[in-house]
């Protein structure tokens, strides 16, 4: 591993150029809507119940996720898939695969109801945050998320995540002859006579017929 | 034509006007048009014909409408909405190594934002001496740099971990473009902001409706990140963030953030949503890796592909791509038999690092089957996988980083399949 060098001033030092404007706190506070996964550090004030949630949910969120998240068409589930991890078919929702809760307030709160995204107040958010935990048997029905709880909150999957890369791990090597025998080299799989490939001449293919 | 011809051409056409017929003079031109006909071919087309428009018949150019097939496309099975989706470059009718402007892929986690420039923003703030908003005029005046890098999203590729599904170049490899950029190093904007000493993470987010947010870590932001406002000479377009986008060379595409409008200093990352439900890849033992930043070397036949397959038997010269996140092509390889022999392809110039490299080697074809294949060795070595060795390791539901050998089946009729070899 190369050793980074630590963080040295360049010649030219903050200031050099003069570009830009100071950034006020105003206008700091307005911009910064970031919540941190690990530790909740930039959760706002505000709190929200489980039932509550609910509510929000119904009007917000339940055309796209169903109404006890299970999907609606092809939008996403958000919930499910416990134990499905090792298997052939995994189902990675937010209670079967999310690490950290408080990434749900800074994805909903920024990204989401999807159509008309960072549209819910604080206290929604958090609701609808309570909610999702809930219906995933996260957190029971009396739980309220705010700044100090949501933090406290162990996702079933947190410590199955590994966050340095091992890459490269493979070992290829560079053969040039007789690297396998030609007698084992056999086509196991073949996307000849599948219908799934959209055409790539003429107009996009709109695959309607599939 | 030399002096005398010219002289009998006049004489014989000066008696034909001193005949004065007009009718004479007519059917001498008919029957050059009608002999220009005749021949094969064509001496005289509707464009040889006519006058054709002026210059500004087309303020901003337009590709002839012979190539109207060569378009980006998408697979409308892949994702419920078109708005949260990802579309596919043409690879198999490009040249050279650099993607126009308008065949680069799109990825939108919220449909396209259309930016007013006039109006954008860029906020750099958390840990640093001096807090700065910079408009766009602020932002082309740091000293710039101009540089050549492949974008891939990391999902290239994706859906073949299970088995050969797209019988397609395009789809297959699609998820890749290259650009020429210009903009100025991130580490010139965190010099002129001043970094805490306890920097450690940037947090970088996108005016789109996603406001979509990754981390990074310090050492690759002062690496070699820039800034982007230009792409292959003009302005980014909007597909690809206009007006300011990040650059984070060799590194899976979702962190080169379109759009800009905030970068944040941290001392620990942030854990989004894209970096942890996303962008993280399913191991067979249930374990999850995160921050799998760099996408490691890849290379595949451009020619013959499925979309382009042989004519005939005969000499041909086989092409194609190779590019790697942690730095340059040092050599690939090609097989015509599954990979029980390889011989060295040529490289082609400009070798660059974190950009696409051509590269060919002729091929005799005599009509029989084949099992074409390409394999790619970047500067540190690494050696491009085949499926099954990727497999060994990573299962089938990693969803990322396929960056395995392809393999393209060959028929005698000349046809290309996508195919996968046990």
């Amino acid at each position: 591993m190369l050793l980074w060098p630590t963080i040295t001033a360049h010649a030219a030092g903050p200031g050099y150029f003069g570009y830009g404007k100071l950034a006020t706190p105003a206008e700091i506070a307005g911009w910064n809507i970031d919540v941190r996964g690990q530790d909740g550090v930039g959760l706002p004030d505000g709190k929200g119940t489980v039932d509550h949630g609910a509510d929000v949910f119904a009007q917000q969120c339940a055309t796209c996720h169903g109404t006890f998240g299970e999907g609606e068409g092809r939008y996403p589930k958000l919930m499910g898939g416990e134990g499905t991890l090792t298997g052939e078919r995994p189902e990675p929702s937010v209670g079967s695969y999310w690490p950290y809760a408080p990434t749900l307030f800074d994805y909903i709160d920024r990204a989401m109801p999807f159509i008309s995204p960072h549209t819910l107040s604080a206290d929604d958010v958090y609701a609808v945050v309570a909610y999702i935990l809930n219906f995933n048997n996260i957190v029971p029905n009396d739980f309220v998320a705010d700044r100090n709880s949501l933090p406290k909150v162990k996702m079933p999957n947190r410590d199955n995540f590994t966050w340095q890369d091992p890459r490269p791990d493979t070992a290829a090597k560079e053969c040039m002859k007789d690297c396998t025998d030609p007698k084992t080299v056999k086509i196991i799989s073949s996307a000849e006579g599948t219908d799934l490939t959209p055409r790539t001449t003429g107009p996009l293919d709109a695959m309607t017929g599939n | 034509m030399s002096g005398r011809m010219r002289h009998g051409w006049q004489k014989s056409r000066r008696s034909f006007l001193r005949i004065g017929s007009a009718a004479a003079g007519a059917v001498v031109l008919a029957r050059r048009a009608a002999i220009a006909g005749e021949s094969s071919p064509p001496a005289e087309s509707d464009w040889t014909r006519a006058v054709g428009p002026g210059v500004v018949d087309r303020t901003y150019g337009q590709p002839s409408k012979f190539e109207k097939d060569v378009i980006r496309r998408n697979v409308p099975w892949l994702t419920a909405t078109s708005q949260s989706s990802v579309s596919f470059t043409p690879l198999q009718s490009l040249d050279g190594i650099i993607t126009p402007n308008g065949l680069f892929f799109e990825r939108y986690h919220a449909g396209r934002a259309d930016v007013d420039p006039r109006q954008h923003r860029l906020l750099i703030h958390g840990l640093v001496e001096r807090p700065l908003v910079l408009t766009m005029d602020d932002i082309v005046r740091f000293p710039s740099v101009s540089r050549i890098h492949f974008i891939e999203c990391p999902a290239n590729g994706g859906m073949e971990w299970r088995g050969a599904q797209l019988n397609s170049l395009q789809f297959t490899h699609g998820m890749l473009s290259c650009a020429e950029w210009t903009g100025v190093k991130l580490s010139t904007l965190l010099d002129e902001v001043g970094l805490k000493k306890e920097a450690k993470w940037v947090l970088v987010e996108g005016a789109d409706a996603a406001r979509m947010n990754r981390s990074l870590p310090i050492e690759k932001c002062l690496d070699d990140c820039l800034v982007v406002y230009g792409q292959n000479g003009e302005a980014l377009r909007p597909e690809q963030g206009y007006p300011l986008r990040l650059l984070v060379p060799g590194w899976q595409g979702n962190v080169n953030v379109k759009w800009l409008r905030r970068i944040k200093v941290g001392d620990a990352p942030w854990f989004t949503r894209e970096e942890t439900s996303k962008y993280t890849e399913l191991m067979p033992d249930g374990k999850a890796r995160g921050f799998t930043w760099v996408n490691e070397a890849k290379s595949v036949i451009t020619f013959p592909c499925p979309e382009k397959p042989l004519s005939a038997p005969g000499r041909y010269e086989v092409r194609g791509l190779a590019w790697s996140g942690r730095g340059k092509i040092k050599a690939v390889d090609v097989s015509f038999d599954g990979g029980v022999n390889w011989q060295s392809a040529q490289l082609q110039e400009p070798i660059l690092s974190k950009a696409l490299t051509r590269f060919t080697i002729p091929w005799q074809w005599g009509g029989q089957p084949a099992l074409l294949e390409s394999r790619v060795v970047d500067e540190t070595g690494y050696v491009q996988p085949t499926i099954a060795q990727l497999r060994k390791v990573r299962g089938t539901n990693p969803i990322y980083h396929n960056n395995s050998i392809q393999t393209w089946q060959v028929k005698p009729d000349g046809k290309v399949f996508d195919v996968q070899l046990g």
